[in-house]
């Protein structure tokens, strides 16, 4: 069953349809997240204020840092193994995309963090650490695929590297743990249900979910025109060889 | 199991790493230049060199296995040797694992038997400490030149690798920097860092073997 993903034609009939779906539902997502988190909820002193409404691409853009780096994991491991090319492709257009929401997150978090806690960065903040790590993490497997001399090559050295961050991913963040932390402990997903109220949740979800759904559309985006390219290098090469 | 091949890759690695000009000497040299930048270029209040001494050294410890490493794979996969050592049979993880050890105690090892020296020079205050940093440094550098021969398998056909080496290694070298910091600065949640480093260091030691054999399998494609 899964492997009917992997077939090209497939993707490229899926997501003919699906990546557009994408665009549109992200941006209404983001938007009335936007519009919820900067006119409507009431703004919360003991998290600075006004400034406590960068929330709203903050911590979206956390998630989805961790969540592009797994993503690129399972990807370079379903490559690694099974050697769908589809995998790779994905892999290879979500090494910058993740990169560039973990700048965001790290970009936002020092916006909100003068403010409130008058610092742009602290070094034993844990959580700052393992987002500029995870950001290293992306830069370092795009400059190894850039640096191989053919694709295949770069498939499989992006592989080895991915999944060699990915079971030292808990690692680097049991260590980082150990120093304290400025951020609060976590709110949204705790064994209790949500401790945030809900006035603040349900646009912060949606803004999530926003970010996640534009996030998918533009990886659909990026694969489809990767998919192209490597047809035409093929085309190019036979035309040339007839 | 044939364990020939793993030998000759540890005596090789051993013999290339001491024979190229001043053998260990020249590391040492690199880690002694780099700390005496320090003290030049913050200030010599000793109270400062005190404080900021022990992250030197790790620092100077993971720039000079960033620095060695970069040749380590690069030369077989150039002149072929690396093809021989696939066809031998022997393992390739123990093979790669031979050859960081080899470079480890060549150029890793060395430096952190020197480290007390430097330590003193930073106005550490003498005692029986030193040489129990001196077995951290030297725990925690092992796990440096793993990950760093990860980066060096993975860039071995790579043109001025040693750039791609350091990037790629950086954030693995996160979590024996924290415990290896942890464990001499004695502060909040430093109870266990020794043993933590020790842990981080096997790991490495594990694992690495592993991701060196896959990607020097991909180089010698």
């Amino acid at each position: 069953m899964w492997s009917a993903f992997a077939n090209p034609h497939k993707f490229l009939k899926f997501s003919a349809v699906a990546a557009p779906l994408f665009y549109g539902a992200g941006a209404l997502c983001i938007l009335w997240g936007l519009w919820q988190g900067l006119w409507i909820v009431p703004k919360d002193e003991y998290q600075g204020g006004d400034i406590m409404r960068v929330m709203f691409i903050h911590v979206p853009a956390a998630w989805l840092a961790m969540a592009s780096y797994s993503a690129l994991a399972v990807a370079s491991f379903v490559w690694f193994i099974w050697r769908h090319e589809l995998a790779d492709i994905a892999a290879k257009a979500i090494a910058p995309l993740g990169a560039v929401w973990t700048a965001l997150c790290l970009a936002t978090g020092a916006i909100w963090g003068k403010p409130t806690w008058g610092t742009w960065w602290q070094w034993d903040d844990a959580r700052m650490m393992s987002v500029l790590f995870l950001l290293f993490l992306f830069l370092g497997y795009m400059a190894l695929r850039a640096s191989m001399d053919s694709r295949q090559k770069a498939a499989r050295a992006g592989a080895i590297l991915a999944m060699v961050g990915a079971i030292n991913v808990p690692l680097i963040k049991f260590s980082v743990d150990l120093f304290t932390s400025l951020h609060q402990p976590a709110s949204v997903i705790t064994a209790d249900g949500p401790k945030m109220a809900a006035v603040y949740l349900t646009p912060l979800l949606i803004s999530g979910l926003g970010h996640g759904l534009l996030f998918g559309g533009l990886v659909m985006t990026h694969m489809r025109t990767e998919i192209r390219q490597r047809r035409i290098a093929r085309l190019t090469a036979q035309a040339l060889e007839g | 199991m044939n364990a020939a091949p793993i030998w000759a890759a540890f005596r090789q690695a051993f013999a290339e790493a001491w024979a190229g000009g001043a053998g260990a000497l020249l590391p040492l040299g690199f880690l002694g230049g780099a700390a005496v930048l320090v003290p030049l270029g913050i200030g010599t209040e000793s109270s400062i060199l005190r404080a900021v001494g022990p992250g030197i050294i790790w620092v100077a410890l993971a720039l000079s296995s960033l620095v060695t490493l970069e040749r380590i794979f690069q030369a077989d996969a150039e002149d072929g040797t690396l093809d021989l050592w696939l066809q031998t049979g022997a393992p390739m993880a123990a093979i790669a694992a031979a050859k960081t050890l080899a470079h480890w105690l060549a150029a890793g090892l060395p430096l952190a038997l020197a480290s007390p020296l430097l330590a003193l020079m930073f106005q550490a205050q003498a005692s029986l400490d030193l040489i129990a940093h001196l077995g951290l440094y030297a725990l925690g550098s092992l796990a440096f030149f793993f990950w760093g021969g990860v980066g060096a398998a993975l860039s071995a056909t790579v043109r001025r690798g040693g750039l791609l080496i350091s990037i790629i290694a950086l954030p693995l070298y996160v979590p024996t920097a924290i415990f290896g910091a942890l464990a001499m600065t004695g502060g909040i949640g430093s109870d266990g860092a020794p043993m933590l480093l020790a842990a981080s260091t096997l790991f490495a030691c594990a694992v690495a073997p592993y991701a060196m054999a896959a990607a020097l399998r991909l180089a010698a494609d």
